[in-house]
């Protein structure tokens, strides 16, 4: 079965939805959303490091966009607004990342499938490593995940439980990071932040509890996984940002389905 | 013996200090109420209690017993994030659903146990995020202007509503305010903060002496004067009468 190219790829479009379902609701509720942005932007540098030292890509880009999220941390509150500052690392971090790349002589790489991702060449090896990174995320973020749910909703109320949200935070950056090394080839760079924020946001009017909303994301990003494949397949489009329109698709409907029953919201 | 002893408390953010040799104890089921201009680091000295500020110098002493139950000042929820109140009370676990139903009983809100919590009126969730404060059966309850955002008549009743269950509960209430008449009228304890203690004791101690006076003028203009505190006032120990009631414990 896994010597088919369409079900690799389609266990590799369910593997990173399932790592973004709970990882991508927090990054909605804490307004994460340019956090995300910046450490998969920062990703292309950890490509252009891994293949300059031959080292796994998998490793490269985790390491690189932990050190993203970690200067991020020490920098905010120097000063700079929050937007601004992630503005900035993220856009410099993409650029010094190609203009990286580009130095790397004697390999020639694709650039294209990194940003983009190459999710129809999807190698066994590699499906492994998506699995092993979204059980990895998905268990971190489970054993969390009262604590996080507490800190995210109010830090103080979180100290006053003995939970330290600094830690918490910690779980989540490492999730981040773990989940942007095992999109890129799913999705590419440019498009890790629509499988976190697309499902959850998708997810947000069918939702009573949070549970139950990071449930509906993972369902919304598996199924958004497998129509975008089918689609790009039928219509012969680029495979990742097929997934990330039908997520989009799904976004627009839920949402006009709420306000036409609550119209006055 | 008190509940919490806070011993030569000093708090600094970088270069500023926003306390300094701060000393009080809170005893079994008093009412302490902590006034001060704003930036007096009444929020710290909370906040330093709960454990979410390191101190840069002191220390507070806990008694063996001590459970606290601590409201926030204020509390955005975002309306992205789905929580009933119900499961908010729970959080982060090992509450069973008995304590919710007591606990909203005690906030006077056990209607709102399946409601959303992005969807309930500034009172309402003040009343929730008292219960949350009880649910653990505190001997201590913290408060950090719970009332802002509320009206006279909401924050009348929310005071009334903490004075009820320090009846009915017996514990201790440490709260920050600025709402002077109520302060006044409902506290065992007043603990005027600058910085520093300026002075405490019994409301009527407190209210007329003169480092009090320094910060809020007198009468029913002193509400106004927090805003048009000067940060100068004198503290010359030496020669001012000390005609104030004997209350008032250090000036």
């Amino acid at each position: 079965m896994l010597d088919d190219f369409m079900v690799r790829a389609a266990l590799a479009g369910i593997g990173v939805a399932f790592a973004s379902a709970p990882l991508g609701c927090f990054v909605v509720w804490r307004r994460m959303a340019y956090f995300g942005d910046a450490t998969a932007h920062a990703a292309i540098l950890g490509v252009a490091l891994s293949l300059a030292f031959s080292m796994s890509i998998f490793v490269g880009t985790v390491v690189v966009a932990l050190l993203m999220a970690l200067v991020v941390s020490v920098l905010s509150g120097k000063g700079y607004a929050m937007d601004t500052l992630l503005g900035v690392l993220a856009h410099s971090a993409l650029a010094f990342g190609l203009v990286a790349v580009s130095f790397l002589s004697g390999i020639r790489i694709d650039l294209m499938a990194y940003l983009f991702g190459d999710i129809l060449a999807v190698s066994r090896g590699d499906l492994s490593v998506i699995w092993g990174g979204a059980a990895c995320v998905v268990m971190l973020i489970g054993w969390r995940w009262s604590a996080l749910l507490t800190s995210t909703l109010n830090t103080d109320l979180a100290y006053a439980n003995g939970i330290n949200p600094k830690r918490e935070q910690l779980a989540l950056t490492i999730s981040l990071a773990i989940t942007v090394a095992v999109a890129i080839k799913v999705v590419g760079v440019l498009l890790i932040a629509a499988m976190l924020i697309i499902p959850a946001a998708a997810a947000r009017p069918l939702s009573r509890t949070p549970e139950g909303m990071a449930i509906a994301a993972g369902l919304i990003g598996m199924l958004s996984a497998i129509i975008g494949l089918r689609a790009a397949f039928v219509l012969d489009t680029p495979a990742g940002p097929s997934i990330v329109c039908v997520a989009a698709v799904t976004f627009i409907v839920t949402s006009t389905l709420k306000s036409l029953r609550n119209p006055q919201r | 013996m008190s509940l919490i002893q806070v011993e030569r408390l000093s708090v600094r953010y970088g270069a500023r200090t926003a306390l300094s040799d701060v000393s009080l104890r809170i005893a079994a089921n008093e009412i302490v109420t902590i006034v001060g201009p704003n930036g007096s680091g009444k929020t710290s000295l909370l906040r330093a209690i709960i454990g979410a500020i390191q101190p840069s110098a002191g220390r507070i002493v806990h008694a063996d017993n001590l459970k606290i139950g601590y409201v926030p000042q204020k509390l955005h929820i975002d309306d992205t994030l789905p929580i009933t109140v119900s499961r908010f009370l729970k959080l982060p676990g090992g509450v069973a659903g008995a304590d919710v139903e007591y606990a909203l009983k005690k906030a006077a809100v056990p209607e709102l146990e399946h409601a959303q919590l992005s969807q309930l009126s500034g009172g309402q969730f003040q009343r929730v995020l008292l219960a949350r404060a009880l649910i653990g059966r505190p001997n201590l309850l913290l408060l950090d202007e719970a009332t802002q955002g509320l009206d006279q008549r909401g924050s009348a009743s929310f005071y009334q509503q903490i004075e009820t269950v320090r009846q009915a509960t017996g514990c201790a209430v440490l709260m920050i305010s600025h709402e002077l008449h109520v302060v006044m009228s409902a506290s065992d304890r007043v603990i005027c903060l600058n910085g520093h203690v300026c002075c405490e004791g019994a409301p009527a101690a407190v209210a007329s002496a003169p480092e009090y006076r320094a910060l809020f003028g007198t009468g029913t203009g002193g509400a106004l004067a927090l805003y048009r505190h000067e940060h100068d006032h004198g503290h010359d120990h030496g020669d001012h009468s000390h005609t104030h009631n004997q209350d008032s414990e250090s000036c």
